[in-house]
């Protein structure tokens, strides 16, 4: 009699227990879904001695948000009890809302759970402040230090740093990551002021030097020593939020090119503000969140970054603000259509991936194909690049004589009058072709 | 026109392109024997698959193209489509043929077709890992069914065995019936076959099957999936165009949805 009473109290409690964990994970996912990176690529971790996982060079999206953004990590917040107040953030101490903290276990077992059921590429751990820096960032190294070595989990692991932490606890997060993110949150020091208080932008410039002169030092001796351990082998990415405070795109993009260049990050996320409050400093609720101009940055960060475009022919003093109608490549092709149109036959790659219309995979189709014979309408077509955009930049066997319309303000309203186009708008791929 | 039947395996295809070849056929069509539908007046040549015919056939393209070209032919061989053999004979003709490389010369209407057939098939088999949703057993086995639209087991083998390699998992494939195996004891992956009871024809096996764990994994999952939705930024549309319906039935996030 005794003993069923028991089993019934047990069973009883670990329904509790489940119940417990899940409304924790609905209220630290909700919390975290602002924070809009989700690569899980770039690293390269093997799985040895039968252990759990690995991540290999691009990261898979095992499933897509209804508003269309992937899904490759278990994307939470350790906890969304913080000390600081800054006004665009969800979890901000004078917020009224319900909040919730996971165990270092609760963690590790969610994402092993997850990651055997192949739901997930890995975790990626942020939180917000309890106590203090230190102590924060303490339990996010915990789990993944369990994780690597109790788990033997070889799957991908980024982790917020926490601004004003300790040096030695980011170089022991670095050790188990394979990325780490200090976000720079907003596009100048001054909205940082008055938008973040308790933050500076030396407190998040500082850890981007360390972890940037780290991961090269330690990715350099690791090329001359194989088994000398890995530092953040995924590199480090950082996070702006858009449309909160006043800066332009040319603010922007020069801030994003400047940490590329200067810090060798791998990524600059950019995050459309969603409105979450009624506070004069902020856009009001109900102001729509700017995901075209966030596409558009997207776009212009992918152009930086694959298509050897410099910062000055995307966007300048003289054009500060990405074109919202029109992709950030086409608007370029617009202003300098002296230099069009290119002919396929003869235009060297970097010429060829200019051209609006073409993407990286017809144009390396083209510059394949075009050793075996000259190329007209017919074999482009089924390379599958845009006719209808690319027929007004480009000289084919075919289009020679085609007499074609170079004027810009003709050559834009006769793209934008054509169906679908500037409907595309993925916020992390960048549609060009 | 003489028609090759043969028994639908890689090996079987090579052995038809290897005696076409060696009896100088000049009109010859490959056919699979499940698609084979007979016509008067033509020769049919019923072809055995011989590894030793297969193998002489796949040396020489070794020499003649690239292995990211051969894999495509492997791919193209998989896609099932019902003229991939007439464009692979083709293809596999010019690259004998040419004293060059013919594998980029995606001017010509074999190599274009291989290259993109092959591509689809690669696109499935990247969605394929991507959208397997493992259900873990009451006996510790972690198993998934897919219905692929093209043949693709062969080519996910390495991913999931490299991944889950100290798990017991097995990928169904419910349309075709057969499905591959890993044990982390042995470490080898096995081909196998399930009689599966009547009743059971969705994706997710029954409570009663299922360890104790795994309805709460998959009810985390949900909750998991419908907390980082942004509602205000929904878009159906692109959200379809990733997650095409087809697929919607093997995704735990979609169950009972
Ligand atoms: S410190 Fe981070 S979690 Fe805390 S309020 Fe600021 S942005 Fe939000």
């Amino acid at each position: 009699m005794f003993c069923l009473v028991d089993a019934i109290l047990q069973a009883f409690e670990a329904v509790m227990v489940w119940e417990r964990v899940q409304e924790k994970l609905s209220i630290l996912s909700d919390a975290a879904k602002y924070d809009v990176s989700c690569a899980s690529s770039g690293s390269n971790r093997k799985n040895t001695n039968k252990g759990l996982g690995n991540s290999s060079g691009s990261g898979i999206c095992h499933t897509y948000t209804e508003d269309g953004r992937c899904v490759s990590l278990l994307k939470i917040l350790l906890t969304n009890y913080c000390i600081y107040d800054c006004l665009y953030c969800v979890s901000r101490k004078s917020n009224d809302i319900k909040r919730a903290g996971f165990t270092v276990q609760e963690v590790v077992d969610l994402t092993i759970g997850f990651y055997r059921r192949n739901y997930i590429e890995g975790l990626f751990l942020s939180s917000g402040i309890f106590k203090n820096p230190d102590y924060t960032m303490e339990r996010l190294v915990r789990v993944a230090k369990k994780l690597r070595t109790e788990h033997r989990f070889n799957g991908y692991i980024h982790l917020k740093t926490i601004p004003g932490c300790s040096e030695e606890l980011m170089k022991e997060a670095a050790l188990y990551a394979d990325r780490l993110s200090v976000n720079i949150e907003l596009p100048s020091e001054q909205s940082l002021k008055s938008l973040a208080p308790e933050k500076k932008r030396a407190d998040i410039i500082k850890p981007m030097k360390y972890l940037s002169e780290n991961i090269q030092r330690f990715s350099h001796e690791r090329k001359l020593i194989g088994n000398a351990p890995s530092f953040a082998p995924a590199g480090q990415s950082t996070q702006m939020v858009i449309g909160a405070s006043p800066e332009n795109d040319l603010q922007i993009m020069s801030i994003a090119n400047a940490l590329y260049k200067t810090y060798q990050l791998k990524r600059v996320y950019y995050s459309g503000f969603v409105p979450i409050s009624n506070d004069n400093r902020l856009p009001k609720l109900g102001t729509p969140v700017p995901i075209i101009r966030e596409n558009r940055l997207y776009q212009a960060d992918w152009l930086l970054r694959f298509y050897k475009f410099s910062l000055k022919e995307i966007i300048n003093e003289k054009f500060p603000q990405l074109d919202l109608d029109i992709d950030p490549k086409l608007s370029w092709a617009l202003r300098n259509l002296d230099q069009f149109p290119v002919d396929i036959n003869k235009a060297d790659y970097e010429m060829i991936l200019r051209i609006p219309g073409v993407g990286v995979s017809s144009a390396l189709k083209i510059v394949h194909a075009r050793k075996f014979r000259t190329l007209g309408w017919d074999e482009l077509k089924r390379f599958g690049l845009a006719y209808s955009r690319a027929k007004h930049f480009i000289v084919c066997k075919d289009l020679h004589s085609m007499p074609r319309d170079l004027h810009e303000e003709k050559l834009r309203q006769a793209i934008l009058g054509q169906s679908k186009y500037a409907k595309s708008l993925s916020p992390q791929f960048s549609l060009f072709a | 026109m003489t028609r090759l039947v043969y028994d639908g395996s890689f090996e079987g295809f090579l052995t038809c392109v290897f005696e076409i070849y060696e009896r100088r056929l000049q009109l010859a069509e490959i056919v699979r024997a499940t698609l084979f539908q007979p016509l008067l007046e033509e020769e049919v040549l019923r072809i055995a698959a011989a590894a030793n015919k297969a193998e002489r056939v796949w040396s020489g393209l070794k020499r003649k193209i690239s292995r990211e070209s051969r894999n495509d032919v492997f791919k193209t061989f998989l896609s099932e489509l019902p003229d991939m053999e007439r464009h692979l004979l083709e293809f596999i003709g010019n690259a004998f043929q040419s004293p060059e490389s013919v594998e980029k010369d995606f001017s010509n209407r074999a190599t274009l077709y291989v290259s993109q057939t092959a591509r689809k098939v690669h696109r499935e088999k990247h969605r394929m890992e991507a959208f397997v949703r493992f259900q873990r057993t009451s006996d510790d086995i972690y198993y998934a069914s897919i219905e692929p639209d093209f043949n693709v087991l062969p080519l996910i083998i390495k991913h999931f065995k490299d991944r889950y390699a100290d798990q017991h998992w097995i990928i169904y494939d419910r349309k075709r019936a057969y499905g591959i195996r890993y044990h982390h004891d042995s470490g080898a992956v096995e081909e196998i076959q399930i009689k599966f009871e009547e009743n059971l024809t969705g994706t997710f096996l029954p409570e009663s099957a299922v360890a104790e764990e795994e309805p709460h994994y998959q009810q985390l999952w949900q909750q998991y999936f419908s907390s980082v939705n942004i509602s205000p930024r929904k878009n159906t549309k692109l959200h379809v165009r990733h997650v095409p319906l087809r697929y919607w039935r093997y995704l735990t996030e979609k169950r009972n949805k």
